[in-house]
């Protein structure tokens, strides 16, 4: 099975750590990862600002950098959801039939957690974390991919690691994309009251699926000084004994 | 009643005043939170509410399909019955052919039943205008008349209230519009709905006039249909000579049997009950039983626009059940007032949009982008509809109608270079090389870190700072992956 990674833009840009954490995680459970470099973005910032023309060469550069590939796996709920479920809606739209048909030709993508649970069939990857540790379960990892509790299940296997549960955890954190800079202080508002969330855990870590909510929810904990770290799953996973 | 959405700002600037009221706030997370939990143990109880919600949306869905037929199907038992129908094309002509009726009786007020349509006709300014005083009789939308205020939420209201302010808007209002409130008025919910009653009782039995809504219009009987909790709309339907009901043309339900699933889904998603209080079903008139000259004004005002917008219009299934006003993140802090429309909260953002057209004023423009697309509204819908996905929808359509627009011109301009960047890995690989130099001047000067020791950028140039202001940002790495990657060879060497 030929499996590529779709690191996204965001990881790319600013998260490489969360990238070379799959890279590892997936090798280590006989998985040779493969980066098409052809690779970009998913297009999801300029779809879901109502900018689709815009997203059309996006989509397909997607569709052209993962062509001959069995299984895409990414680090992020979000994007998965956008390959999954917006993709073929820009392609309609652009109003290019070969778009349409190398869509839909495209190759499964799969989030993280389902590629791990679903796909390879593991729960417990062989990960040491001793950390306190509560987890936000992201809206379009919850809501469009349904992973349910499969993050759950992979982090309960992890040796060391104390999982708290976090309170009203699957209200949203107020990230949503350019909403986070559009309606700035709403988006403000809901990171404070999941960030509040998150210190009532007493948690050390806050894990999550998705490093651009990560990176909103650990914005407004920093500005707090909480000392709460925030950190995506695939870092947790593929951390083992003789690493920390 | 002063009181007006009209050039009400754009949502952000609208949410960030609400955002501000500390009262509001509590009020609603209160109120949200303790009707979320209320329809969620109701909602669970029912084995098969995921067969309900997918019969919901396909009882609309065909109903809407063939709508001009059901119409007609719906004026003639009406008619058959003895009422009049009316069809009206806008508020305008809506109010108009109230006002007549109200004129040809001779009467100076109308008590009503709480309506959705008769708010967003702007019904009760309109007769106003006419010398015609229209009461309100549910509670929470006697509340907001006497406060000379605006709704913020479909099913309450008053939900921005709590009730030290309503004894207060009960002590003040009330003798301006009819019975004093008692001198020893508490803000107990008992004393204070005891008042409401007293107060409202001699309008009920003075009315010659009541002006209704629908929640369903039966087709094929001719039935009108009032769902309520409190028995105030079962005196207006039952006591008054004459009966207006304004209904939405969408309402309309073909045959009785199609009530089956409606009033299961409603209540127990709008006030979290197994069952409402009180059902009014009411075909045509009844001699010596109730309203003696019934009407019926059917109304589109934008209803059809929406049903021509092939996204869109899974927004006309909607029952008006609130449920994702009350699990909506945006909506719990920033309450209804923020949207500027009677309909707040995600239906609203879609709703108005629809049924106004985009690209006409800058505050229905700002309504589909007042989501995170968390799509808690999707999952909470009775009749399932996709509103994330109407929602991007309806920022596409703003888009377009902005495109060339100067006032929009530099998030276009970004969106433009990103999308550019985006188009090849060669220029995001140019983009990143600069960032990676932004990200060893920040590791060199930025003394600030992150919890696990990433340098942080706390201030941040506009529009960096609509981020910055009350987040901090992690500095960009010196390395992206991908040139971790082809340093690497994918991390083996």
């Amino acid at each position: 099975m030929r499996v590529a990674l779709m690191v996204t833009c965001v990881n790319d840009a600013m998260f490489p750590g969360t990238g070379q954490a799959v890279v590892t995680l997936l090798r280590r459970l006989g998985v040779d990862v493969e980066f098409p470099l052809a690779q970009t973005c998913c297009a999801q910032p300029m779809v879901n600002t109502g900018y689709l023309d815009e997203a059309v060469p996006v989509v397909r550069n997607f569709v052209s950098a993962f062509e001959g590939y069995d299984a895409i796996v990414t680090p992020s709920g979000s994007c998965a959801g956008c390959a999954r479920h917006q993709h073929g809606m820009v392609a309609r739209r652009s109003g290019d039939a070969s778009l349409v048909s190398a869509v839909a030709a495209a190759p499964a993508t799969y989030e993280l957690s389902e590629f791990l649970v679903d796909v390879l069939g593991v729960e417990d990857v062989g990960a040491y974390f001793p950390h306190r540790v509560t987890y936000h379960p992201t809206c379009h990892s919850l809501r469009m991919l349904r992973v349910g509790d499969r993050p759950l299940r992979l982090l309960r296997a992890v040796r060391g690691l104390s999982l708290t549960e976090l309170p009203a955890a699957e209200e949203c954190c107020g990230f949503g994309g350019t909403f986070a800079v559009k309606n700035a202080a709403t988006s403000v508002a809901m990171g404070a009251d999941k960030a509040r969330h998150v210190r009532d855990t007493g948690a050390e870590v806050l894990v999550a699926g998705d490093n651009s909510c990560l990176m909103h929810i650990g914005g407004v904990l920093s500005r707090q000084q909480a000392g709460v770290r925030v950190m995506h799953l695939a870092e947790v996973l593929a951390a083992t004994e003789t690493l920390s | 009643m002063t009181a007006t959405f009209v050039g009400m700002p754009a949502f952000p600037a609208a949410a960030r005043a609400a955002l501000a009221d500390t009262q509001l706030r509590t009020n609603l997370a209160h109120a949200t939170s303790t009707i979320r939990a209320k329809r969620a143990a109701v909602v669970d109880e029912v084995a098969d509410w995921e067969e309900l919600r997918v019969a919901g949306a396909a009882i609309k869905d065909n109903t809407l399909h063939h709508l001009d037929t059901h119409l007609v199907t719906l004026e003639a038992a009406l008619e058959a019955r003895g009422a009049t129908v009316h069809w009206a094309r806008d508020a305008e002509e809506a109010c108009a052919v109230v006002a007549s009726i109200a004129r040809s009786h001779g009467v100076d007020e109308v008590v009503k039943v709480k309506s959705m349509a008769t708010q967003e006709i702007g019904l009760n300014e309109a007769l106003a205008e006419q010398g015609i005083a229209a009461w309100e009789t549910d509670l929470a939308e006697l509340i907001v008349q006497l406060g000379d205020d605006l709704p913020s939420h479909i099913l309450v209201p008053a939900i921005h209230r709590n009730r030290a302010e309503i004894r207060e808007i009960f002590r003040s209002s009330m003798a301006g519009a009819g019975r004093p409130a008692p001198d020893d008025l508490t803000d107990d919910p008992a004393a204070l709905a005891g008042a409401a009653r007293l107060h409202l009782r001699e309008k009920f039995l003075r009315a010659k006039m009541a002006v209704s809504g629908a929640n369903f219009a039966v087709a094929d009987s001719g039935t009108l249909v009032v769902v309520e909790s409190e028995g105030n709309g079962r005196m207006c339907l039952t006591l008054p000579e004459v009966l207006v009901s304004v209904v939405g043309i969408e309402k309309v339900v073909p045959t009785f049997r199609d009530l089956d699933v409606f009033l299961q889904l409603l209540p127990r998603s709008s006030t979290g009950e197994r069952m409402n209080p009180y059902t009014s079903t009411w075909s045509g008139i009844t001699p010596g039983d109730g309203p003696q000259e019934m009407h019926v004004v059917l109304l589109d005002n934008g209803r059809t626009r929406a049903l021509a917008d092939e996204v869109g219009r899974q927004a006309l299934r909607c029952i008006r059940c609130s449920a994702c006003l009350n699990v909506c993140p945006v909506y719990e802090r920033t309450g209804g007032h923020a949207y500027g429309s009677v309909y707040p909260g995600p239906i609203g953002a879609i709703l108005n949009p629809l049924l106004k057209g985009v690209g006409v004023d800058e505050q229905t423009d700002s309504l589909p982008y007042a989501s995170s697309l968390c799509g808690a509204c999707f999952d909470a819908c009775p009749v399932r509809i996709d509103i994330p996905t109407v929602l991007v929808e309806l920022r596409a359509q703003v888009v377009d109608a902005r495109r060339g627009s100067v006032s929009h011109a530099g998030e276009a301009a970004a969106m433009k270079s990103a999308a550019w960047t985006f188009g090849t890995s060669r220029r995001l690989e140019l983009v990143e090389r600069g960032s990676g130099v932004l990200g060893h001047v920040a590791d060199r000067l930025v003394r600030r870190t992150l919890p696990g020791g990433r340098r942080a950028l706390s201030r941040l140039p506009w529009p960096g700072s609509a981020w910055s202001d009350a987040r901090d940002l992690p500095a960009p790495p010196r390395e992206s992956f991908r040139a971790w990657w082809k340093r690497t060879s994918g991390g083996r060497s």
